[in-house]
């Protein structure tokens, strides 16, 4: 560790009161406070390897605005991914970013979260992100990069930028975008390109082919009785999944109305698991069931062939469901699907009077929608015709993840000065003559819009940890503009519409978090049938594809491979597969019983030109003939740190068998076994619920008929006394929680906030294939019926908080008690590991430290930072578990004594409640009968988990409720037979 | 010297002073190299625990094989197993001398020597088990600053106690067995220092009229107060089970169940000591075959009783209908750990049934062999209980299993290695049969001849 990193640890993390931040709500009050030490340590090294004026570091002599030791302080800002803003809140603690949530008045997240927003901060603190300038690999200075800079700027001005090409993710950000078209300006010949694995492509070219123009889709799902989705997944997937939750379980509680879901899928996704009805076919088939559908609605398109009779009667009731409801219907195409389904659902959307009702057309949030595989392509040739003089890629790693078929890193090869921008030194950096670091985030200005349209800025939360340039640094350098901060950039952006940075608008923009009256104006396009027709006709897949069809999807977490190194979302379990920290063919159990193979064995998939080797999975639910393997694996990263990268080893790269013709699935392909396993790490081996019905179901039907209470265990009678539940004390709040399982969407959100909230600590592939994973609210997932075409149910497992809890009386030290708030509390400092608690606990959620877990944590410094103050670090030989987020109660309780007043309802709001983007968890006083909790658990459909042990839990459930169409009742529940372990 | 008569207990050729010559000589010399031999071999294996003590204090427990669903292993399946097989010596010291089973005398000794090295070793486990053994002094009820007690309705407290108390009276019980003969090597001993330290031990004892009054007293009182203890302690391990409501663990059954299995486990280790000590030593005129004979019939008398604790707890199972009992009892038989279940029943309730053979009962080779499965099948039967039960508990979804690691199987090894180093190195110091109870046995028998 250089005396910089010293410094930097002892927190000079904060930003000075030089730099006109607005936080949420301004404190009231200033107290005095010690200088930190280290300081001056600090000063020197921050100054010579960061671009920030030396005046904007203020020693911590005065303390600064805003910042109350002790006191969280809340930030509004955005963070980006694949180009769209997501608006978050951002709590720091003096000065370091320690939890990331969504922002309420932000569309794209309105509050909540997903795991990957949670992990950001994890991105922001991850070890492995490179710390300084390379040169030819080599250790350099910013200044040095500038010089080059302008010493490459001199040469281009002399050709007009011939030969310069600007790689960038899909822009949203207005002022990127701005910045973007200045420098084309002044470099006339200099050409900009997108690329991101992931884009939305088809979305873009399907709009062109029904509109002649590009068109976003924004839904009103909380508008619609019925929807369909074409493949793909909409709680999981895309800018506006968050929204779509928020929406799509507005309309899922139990009652007359309630929303009905078709899904169409060819790999399961949280969408197919909420759905009422899942069809499972692989991807190229969707376009036939897609016509067909059309065709049951009257729209004159291709005829459908080789219909099964199963798919027929599918497709015929869901679009009877569809006619019924005319203006309250909507029909979704996924990403995985070819330009023409997307301009099909535009059409049937338009027949079924969707437009201005359950979805609008808006104007797209992209700077420059366009496919980006065409983008990408032509830069890709021009590299290789040698055209290209200087390539700057920013945030991005194409070497790694582009289609193999355009051999971007021959490429790359033939351009003779390549400038990699990016928060890794990964397989472009190390192929780049310059490879600068990119600020995260949450250490830059900027802005960005939501995915419809709203813009939002970006305020860092932090002084750049490393030697780093934000994302708007590049071009502003080859323009000559440099050194000025990011901050000038954007405020000169916006000097026009907020005024200036003193301005009232700007401060209440930077304060809320988005910039209000900038969503998208809708637009009034009308879909064109026969170029739907035609675009219909040319797309393979109405003929039968030749089997088997290998499919790609990101990673679940990892995303395209963006967050291949980040710890937390390595170990999140993927919500259907359960796995960590690796990729796998995902198969489907019939099709892994004809080949005769079962869970790690290793498959070679070879398409001709290349070849991989990867563990298979057997999945209920994914189509037969088909495979899925994740994207984003695999990925190359030379740690920024010591030691290897996080990333090294994890997974098995993809990107390889993708080709431009092939971007999400494709056919001609080999599977064989090789004949070895590759052990895999899952955190869930038993799939089927054993007739102990811990998720209770029931059909909307039962619950309108008046049966309307949750299918409840026997009764079983005692002759004993009722052991004394503990009093509900009058003075103290009881505490509780609800968890609404027809809510919940299984998406990991709430495991990725608790895990950030209360310090977990990540143990590792090994420790989870040990069974040892820390996570102390679990999603448990279940599979009912078929196993080719399970139902799919989740339950999130926190600690119950048992009022009899059977964990509190064989703890021979008294290590776990009961307080006086109904809270099962654990003592860590009285723990000496007997594990005697979490034998005896029922549910299993009590987490043990086996060994020191939080070694790597302590070697890696940075990774003390994100530690959430208020919570303890456990160390080894200790017992923990979900403590219902006993630092917020305590903040509320501290808070309301201030003031003078009980807690109110509301004031305290779990970690995991507050990611829930469907609401699915209420917590609160259960003592108090107006409680939004205590109202949840009158639910009749409400009922405890295991409450035939009478554990009497505080954490309770609702029944999961389907909503089938009665001419579909499927009476398929047979046991699905994934079992083993 | 002719092999005694078959059901003898003492081959009555003796005379008292060549008897203790024979047993004396095995302390105070006879060849060194087989000795030395053997005590460098479990010395060796007792290094390879303390290696794996030292990898659990330093790493953590986490290099044992455990989990979440699977939270107490090897460690605990030791405890219980190491406890059980102290169980005979203290069964054959207090219970049998109380009820004047005159036979006891020529193994009491060592069978003692063997409850204090296995309940010694079985009391390191719980610590070696515990995730911050730094504070397994918490289970003491001392006098703390911040006035912390024990908590005391966890069944582990009880445990903390009975083993304690356990240890605590037999090793005080086995030496007030052994004071008239610690007499006996001061007076044989020739170095000085040699005397001096027996001479120390047995506490000044003459032989004379009074001592020997006062000595069977304190004899009797002491084997009185080990008497419950032969119930109590295995017992109350029991409960630790017993107590929680982990289907497999909950079972009012448990304290009677466990009491027989480790008088069975017990008396399998004292044979599988014995058979080899007895023909080592030579000692075959004073431990017959008789002995063996009847310490097999125990063992069988004991291995009934677990059998039978089989039967009634799938009974119990079935007639109590619960399902997660139910499922538990079958995912025994037929889930991952089937190979234990199959296992234990098979060595349990089968090969014990051996011993209803008279042939095999007095045949020491077979005995021995017997002897040794039955340990490893009481081993199993403990693992079967410890592991199988939480591995499916009530929420399918948090089902894992769990197996040991090379730490677990090594520290296993190891803990056998020290026990029979202590054997060795005691064999050296302390007659391995109690020279005046054989005596006194030799002149029950000649008065009786």
């Amino acid at each position: 560790m250089t005396d910089t990193n010293e410094g930097k640890r002892r927190g000079e993390l904060w930003r000075g009161t030089t730099t006109p931040r607005a936080p949420l709500a301004p404190p009231t009050d200033r107290r005095t406070f010690l200088k930190l030490a280290g300081w001056s340590a600090l000063a020197g090294g921050a100054a010579a390897c960061t671009p920030r004026s030396p005046e904007e570091l203020v020693p911590y002599v005065d303390m600064p605005e805003h910042v109350v030791p002790g006191r969280p302080t809340y930030y509004a800002t955005t963070l980006l991914r694949e180009g769209y803003g997501y608006g978050a809140i951002v709590e720091t603690r003096e000065g370091r970013p320690i939890k990331i949530d969504g922002n309420p008045g932000h569309p794209a997240t309105l509050g909540a979260s997903d795991a990957v927003l949670q992990a950001e901060l994890m991105q922001l603190y991850d070890p492995d992100r490179s710390r300084t300038p390379l040169h030819d690999g080599t250790p350099r200075s910013l200044d040095a990069l500038a010089a080059d800079l302008a010493t490459l700027r001199e040469r281009l001005l002399k050709s007009g930028g011939r030969g310069l090409r600007v790689l960038t993710p899909p822009v949203t950000s207005p002022t990127q975008a701005a910045r973007l078209g200045a420098l084309l300006d002044s470099f006339p010949e200099a050409r900009w390109h997108q690329w991101h694995a992931l884009a939305r492509d088809a979305a873009i070219t399907g709009s062109r082919i029904a509109f002649g123009r590009a068109v976003d889709i924004t839904t009103r799902m909380d508008r619609a009785d019925v929807i369909v989705q074409l493949d793909g997944d909409f709680l999981a997937e895309g800018p506006a999944h968050l929204a779509h939750a928020a929406d799509f379980s507005s309309r899922r509680r139990p009652g007359p109305g309630m929303l009905r879901l078709w899904v169409m899928e060819s790999t399961p996704g949280l969408a197919g698991a909420a759905a009422d009805h899942t069809l499972v076919v692989p991807q190229p088939r969707v376009v036939r069931l897609a016509l067909a559908l059309a065709a049951e609605l009257g729209l004159a398109v291709p005829a459908a062939e080789g219909l099964s009779p199963r798919e027929r009667r599918w497709v015929a009731a869901c679009a009877r469901d569809l006619a019924e409801h005319r203006g309250r219907a909507l029909v979704l195409a996924g990403d995985p699907q070819p330009p023409a389904v997307h301009a099909l659902a535009h059409w049937l959307n338009a027949a079924l009077d969707a437009p201005g009702r359950t979805l609008e057309w808006r104007d797209p949030a992209l700077a420059r929608p366009e496919p980006v595989i065409e983008s990408l392509t032509a830069l890709a040739e021009d590299m290789h015709r040698g055209e290209v003089d200087a390539l700057v890629v920013i945030d991005g790693d194409p070497a790694y993840d582009a289609p193999a078929d355009l051999r971007f890193a021959e490429g790359l090869e033939r351009v003779s000065t390549v400038i990699h921008h990016g928060l890794y030194v990964d397989a472009t950096a190390r192929r780049a003559d310059w490879h600068v670091p990119l600020a995260h985030d949450l250490e830059s200005w900027g802005d960005a819009r939501a995915f419809d349209g709203s813009v939002s800025l970006q305020q860092p939360l932090v002084e750049p940890l490393h030697a780093s340039l934000p994302r708007l640094a590049l071009p502003e350098m080859l323009m000559g503009r440099w050194p000025r901060s990011d901050r000038e950039v954007v405020a000169a952006h916006w000097e026009a519409r907020l005024g200036g940075e003193s301005a009232e608008p700007w401060k209440a923009a930077l304060r809320a978090g988005i910039v209000a009256g900038t969503a998208s104006s809708s637009v009034d396009v009308v879909p064109r049938p026969s170029a739907i027709r035609d675009a219909l006709a040319e797309t393979p897949g109405n003929a039968d594809a030749p089997a088997p069809v290998l499919q790609f999807r990101a990673d679940p977490h990892v995303s395209d491979g963006r967050y291949a190194s980040n710890a937390w979302l390595q170990e999140l379990p993927r919500p259907l597969t359960k796995l960590t920290w690796d990729n796998a063919l995902l198969i489907s159990p019939a099709m892994a019983e004809r080949m005769g193979i079962g869970d790690e064995e290793v498959l070679r998939v070879s398409t001709g030109q290349a070849t991989i080797e990867a563990p298979a999975w057997v999945l209920p639910g994914m189509p037969d003939e088909a495979l899925t393997i994740w994207l984003g694996h695999g990925r190359a990263i030379r740690s920024g740190g010591e030691g290897d990268s996080l990333a090294d080893g994890v997974g098995v790269d993809a990107y390889p068998l993708r080709t431009t013709g092939a971007l999400f699935a494709r056919t001609g392909i080999d599977v064989e076994p090789v004949g070895r396993r590759y052990a895999l790490a899952a955190t869930q081996h038993h799939h089927r619920m054993e007739g102990r019905e811990p998720v209770r179901r029931m059909t909307l039907a039962e619950v309108l008929d008046g049966r309307d209470h949750a299918p409840q265990g026997d009764e079983h009678p005692s002759l004993y006394p009722e052991p004394v539940p503990a009093p509900f004390d009058v003075d103290a709040p009881q505490w509780g929680m609800a968890v609404d399982l027809n809510a919940c969407t299984g998406c990991m959100a709430c495991t990725a906030a608790c895990q950030a909230e209360n310090n977990i600590p990540v143990v590792g592939k090994r420790q989870v294939r040990a069974g040892r994973e820390m996570h102390w609210i679990r999603v448990d997932r279940y599979y009912e019926g078929d196993a080719d075409a399970p139902r799919t149910l989740f339950q999130p497992v926190p600690c119950q908080h048992c009022e009899n809890a059977p964990c509190e009386y064989v703890c021979p030290t008294g290590a776990t008690q009961h307080d006086s708030e109904g809270l099962n509390v654990m003592v860590y400092n009285r723990c000496i590991g007997t594990r005697d608690c979490s034998q005896n606990c029922p549910y299993k959620v009590r987490r043990f430290n086996f060994v020191e877990y939080n070694y790597g944590a302590q070697e890696a410094e940075l990774l003390s930072a994100l530690r959430n103050p208020d919570v303890t670090v456990r160390s080894r030989g200790v017992m923990e578990k979900c403590t219902y987020c006993i630092q917020r109660i305590s903040r509320a309780r501290r808070q309301a004594k201030i003031e003078d007043r009980p807690i109110a309802d509301g004031d305290v709001v779990t970690a995991c409640q507050q990611a829930c983007p469907t609401g699915a968890i209420v917590f609160g006083d259960v003592s108090d009968p107006e409680s939004a909790v205590s109202r949840a658990k009158n639910h009749p459909l409400d009922y405890a988990l295991l409450a035939e042990l009478n554990t009497r839990p505080r954490t309770t459930y609702r029944a999961r409720v389907r909503n089938p169409h009665p001419d579909l009742e499927e009476n398929d529940s047979s046991g699905g037979d994934k079992a083993h372990g | 010297m002719a092999e005694p008569q078959r059901d003898a207990l003492i081959d009555t050729a003796f005379g008292y002073a060549s008897l203790g010559e024979r047993i004396a000589a095995t302390v105070l010399s006879g060849s060194r190299t087989g000795w030395l031999l053997l005590l460098a071999g479990f010395t060796t294996l007792s290094l390879l625990f303390l290696y794996t003590i030292m990898l659990v204090f330093t790493v953590g427990v986490g290099v044992l094989g455990l989990n979440i669903p699977v939270a107490w292993g090897f460690p605990i399946v030791n405890v219980v197993w190491w406890l059980g097989i102290g169980h005979a010596g203290t069964l054959i010291s207090a219970i049998l001398v109380q009820l004047r089973q005159d036979w006891r005398n020529s193994v009491n000794r060592f069978a003692e020597a063997m409850t204090i090295f296995a309940a010694g070793i079985a009391g390191l486990f719980p610590v070696l088990h515990l995730g911050r053994p730094w504070f397994a002094y918490w289970l003491v009820p001392y006098p703390a600053t911040m006035e912390i007690w024990p908590q005391w309705r966890s069944p582990l407290v009880w445990d903390f106690f009975a083993i304690a108390t356990y240890i605590t009276v037999s090793v005080l019980f086995w030496y007030t067995g052994l004071v008239p003969d610690l007499a006996t090597m001061r007076d044989r001993a020739k170095p000085r220092w040699a005397k001096r330290i027996y001479g120390v031990l047995c506490l000044g004892w003459r032989g004379a009229h009074s001592h020997w009054r006062r000595f069977r007293t304190a004899y009797l009182v002491m084997a009185a107060l080990a008497t419950p203890l032969v119930v109590s302690v295995h017992s109350v391990i029991a409960l630790d089970f017993a107590t929680t409501i982990v289907p497999g663990y909950h079972s009012e059954m448990f304290p009677p169940y466990f009491v027989a299995g480790a008088i069975f486990s017990g008396f399998a280790m004292v044979l599988t000591i014995t058979i080899p000590l007895r023909r080592w030593l030579r000692l075959e005129a004073v431990i017959t075959t008789r002995h063996l004979d009847i310490m097999a019939k125990t063992m069988l008398a004991a291995g009934l009783v677990v059998v039978y604790a089989y039967l009634v707890e799938h009974f119990v199972i079935w007639y109590v209908g619960d399902e997660y009992e139910r499922y538990m009892a079958l995912n025994r038989i037929l889930g991952p750990y089937a190979c234990a279940w199959w296992g234990t029943m098979a060595i349990n309730a089968g090969v014990t049934q051996l011993l209803w053979s008279k042939r095999i009962r007095t045949s020491p080779a077979i005995l021995f062999c017997v002897a040794i499965v039955l340990n490893v099948g009481m081993w199993l039967e403990r693992y079967l209980i410890v592991l199988s039960s939480p591995h499916r508990g009530y929420l399918p979804a948090a089902w894992d299993t769990e197996s040991g690691t090379m730490i677990d199987w090594l520290m296993l090894l190891g803990s056998l290695g020290l026990f029979f180093a202590l054997l060795t190195l005691l064999l050296r110091w302390i007659p391995a049969v109690s020279i005046y109870e054989v005596k006194e046995l030799l002149h029950e028998r000649r008065e009786e001849g």
